[in-house]
């Protein structure tokens, strides 16, 4: 390691800059810009390379503007005297934002009874995995788990009208009889299944993945010594996992659920095929035809009938749920960021290549850091 | 200090002959399977009695295993005890509840789709087709259409998605200066790439196409942007994984032997990073194939065979089983039917692809340690 970096102090810049080095020998602007003796095969990769990077914002940005651009009409129009707007699935609106306002609601609620019902379990499997399965096993399990993320969202939504709708149907009855007094719970239930309840569930399992491979990889990494000592001081298994464990992890359990709410935010498939909804405010998850609808499935269920108008309404309830994702996105993302405790190994690794992670000397700690995580993080990929 | 009291105790109360000492104040080896099969048995009997149910015979009898050894526990052994072994029993039952949905998926697509695959399935066009001489419709099944345009926008979208990925985690590793400005920007822009919902990418396609071309812009080429929205973060993050995991021992040695930063990045480092690159790409393409929603957004559905990608509807296989579930045609059923046939063969594509890239990362693992 010290014999690589000092050939790169001495030699490095004279042919290669770019690779940044240790901090004393680092070329005063970075990136293969200022090369002295780059061949036009190196400068045409670069600029691709570079040019690939600046496409990506392209296309982010983009995405944004396509979708505002469409969706302005629609939101400033008058809906009240708009014949186009008062015929099909957006009659009967005062103003975009009063027809959006439910979808939102909808969106969220389903979202957030989906991350109750799966959260838990989600990291129920990643302790399971990362603490309580035979360690020969347990990259088989961990794959089975990661084979759940694998499977197209539309089975999961025949399946889910197919099995969970008649499993969950003598629990919504029980529900209904023994709990019907808390609001949630009042209301007719519903005789096929349809409820938000069973689209929630459909989602829970799509976000299991998720959170189990994020939460796993987290839980892999907390620091051994902590876990043997509380061991050593007689903890039990579940003392040691809740005192050294968790307090370790907690930002990255919490970024992790984050990230599944946004894949339950977008998700289309399961609530469009399972629910049976009306566009309003409910809080009732039993019923059938009175549940509120998410965004994603009111598009998907309106789209194909949509007159060109209602189409850019509905490309607006599309640009709020951008939005909102994006808010998720953003606030698990920093949150990941600005945990030192949570994942150090994983900002230390994308903050710099491997060798400048450690300096002199530190090349079989970085090649253990890199050798770690490896599988785990390949795994999680897929989710 | 609780053990020895405890143990104490007990020998006060029942002389007999000398325990082992580090045995006493625990249960049995095999307690708790020995709870688990009666918790199973007594609610066995119940349901019986009251009407079988296999989702509430499980559900009970799991809180039935949960109440009885935790209460076994804190009588025989503590309460510290009896928490650890509910919580490990918790912690078990939270990793079947998500084996029950893989398994219950993938044998009720097997069971309702195999009936329907066979080969005229996949080799003949299905839909509706109307006579007008007889006046009368026939409904054909068969997804050749769905296979087809299920390729085609697949294979556009990663002849878009793979080159951009790549080139950008090639820029984000082997370009970027750690903490400079823009891999900063772009590293994030990634992450929230990854988070845009699927029906949004679809949207956006629709958007765009419809302000290039009018507005009834559906196309499968339009899907493939859509598509490629969505792969592009994933190509990026397992790539950029790939890339950072070769020793950059690799690369010094070449650029000392005086070899160009560009002969460098093909030569060496694509080459050592290879099969951990072709299994994110495999992945990438087994996720995206399975998505719906965005496809039906820009390519919307069709019962016609429409090979060219660059005009008029057409139809995949995803959205070929949601339409045949929420729209069917006037024979419900077979609407149905091809809608499982469907999304078997859908799966039996994404597990072939899942195995592919495994079997690649198996093989070639071992050369970049």
């Amino acid at each position: 390691m010290s014999t690589s970096i000092r050939s790169r102090e001495t030699g490095g810049p004279a042919t290669e800059p770019a690779t940044g080095g240790p901090t004393g020998a680092r070329p005063p602007r970075g990136a293969g810009t200022v090369r002295v003796k780059s061949r036009p095969a190196d400068r045409i990769f670069f600029g691709l390379s570079f040019g690939s990077a600046v496409a990506i914002m392209v296309i982010l940005a983009a995405v944004a503007l396509f979708l505002i651009i469409q969706a302005m009409p629609a939101i400033l129009a008058n809906w009240q005297s708009n014949p186009d707007l008062n015929e099909g699935p957006t009659s009967g609106f005062a103003n975009f934002w009063s027809y959006v306002g439910p979808l939102i609601w909808g969106t969220l609620w389903a979202s957030a009874i989906a991350l109750v019902i799966g959260a838990p379990i989600a990291i129920g499997i990643a302790l399971f995995i990362s603490h309580y399965a035979p360690r020969r096993i347990a990259g088989v399990l961990g794959y089975l788990v990661d084979l759940l993320a694998a499977v197209p969202s539309i089975v999961f939504g025949l399946w889910g009208i197919i099995v969970i709708r008649p499993l969950l149907l003598p629990l919504t009855d029980w529900l209904s009889d023994n709990l019907g007094w808390i609001p949630i719970f009042a209301g007719a239930p519903s005789s096929t299944g349809s409820t938000i309840l069973a689209g929630a569930v459909v989602l829970a399992v799509m976000i299991l993945p998720i959170i189990s491979s994020i939460s796993r990889e987290i839980f892999l990494q907390t620091p051994r010594l902590h876990e043997e000592a509380a061991l050593a001081l007689g903890a039990t298994k579940w003392e040691m996992i809740r005192m050294a464990v968790f307090p370790y992890a907690r930002s990255g359990i919490v970024s992790a659920t984050l990230l599944g709410l946004g894949r339950a935010l977008g998700e289309t498939m399961a609530i469009a095929l399972i629910i049976s909804p009306s566009i309003g405010f409910s809080v009732k998850i039993l019923t059938e035809g009175s549940n509120s609808q998410t965004i994603a499935a009111n598009i998907a269920l309106n789209f194909p009938i949509a007159t060109s108008l209602q189409r850019e309404a509905l490309l607006g309830t599309g640009l709020m749920l951008f939005v909102i994702s994006l808010a998720v996105n953003f606030v698990a993302r920093g949150i990941v960021a600005r945990s030192t405790p949570g994942r150090p190994k994983r900002t230390k690794r994308r903050a710099a290549p491997p060798d400048q992670g450690a300096p002199a000397g530190g090349a079989m700690i970085a090649g253990a850091a890199f050798a770690e995580p490896a599988a785990p993080e390949t795994k999680g990929l897929q989710a | 200090m609780t053990v020895l009291s405890r143990q104490s105790r007990l020998t006060g109360k029942e002389p007999g002959p000398i325990r082992n000492t580090l045995a006493t104040g625990a249960l049995p080896r095999f307690t708790e399977l020995y709870v688990l099969l009666g918790a199973l048995v007594i609610m066995g009997g119940a349901f019986l009695l009251m009407g079988f149910n296999l989702g509430g015979w499980l559900f009970l009898s799991a809180i039935l295993y949960l109440v009885g050894i935790g209460a076994l526990s804190a009588v025989v052994e503590n309460r510290r005890k009896a928490l650890d072994r509910i919580v490990r029993s918790l912690v078990v039952i939270a990793f079947l509840l998500a084996i029950a949905p893989l398994v219950s998926t993938l044998v009720t697509v097997t069971a309702k789709g195999i009936g329907e695959l066979n080969w005229g399935f996949i080799s003949q066009t299905g839909g509706a087709v109307f006579d007008p001489a007889t006046l009368k419709v026939t409904i054909t099944t068969g997804a050749l259409q769905a296979i087809v345009g299920t390729l085609e926008i697949t294979g556009m979208a990663a002849l878009m998605s793979i080159p951009i990925g790549i080139l950008t985690a090639i820029y984000l590793v082997e370009y970027a200066r750690p903490g400079q400005w823009m891999a900063r920007t772009v590293t994030f822009l990634v992450d929230v790439m990854t988070g845009i919902p699927s029906i949004v990418a679809g949207l956006f396609a629709f958007s765009l196409f419809a302000l290039l071309v009018g507005p009834k812009a559906f196309s499968g080429f339009s899907a493939s942007v859509a598509l490629s929205v969505l792969m592009i973060p994933i190509v990026v993050r397992s790539c950029e994984e790939m890339l950072r995991l070769v020793p950059h021992d690799l690369r010094e040695a070449s650029f000392a032997l005086g070899v160009s930063r560009f002969s460098t990045i093909v030569k060496i480092v694509l080459p050592t990073a290879l099969a951990g690159i072709i299994t994110g790409v495999m992945l990438a393409i087994a996720r995206v194939i399975g998505e719906t929603a965005p496809i039906f957004m820009a390519a919307s559905f069709t019962d016609n065979f429409n090979a060219n990608l660059f005009s008029g509807p057409m139809q995949t296989l995803p959205v070929l089983a949601y339409t045949g579930y929420k729209f069917p045609g006037q024979d419900i059923a077979a609407s149905n039917a091809s809608a499982w046939g469907a999304a078997l063969l859908l799966v039996l594509i994404v597990v072939v692809l899942n195995i592919i890239a495994r079997v690649i990362a198996r093989i070639f693992a071992p050369k970049t340690r």
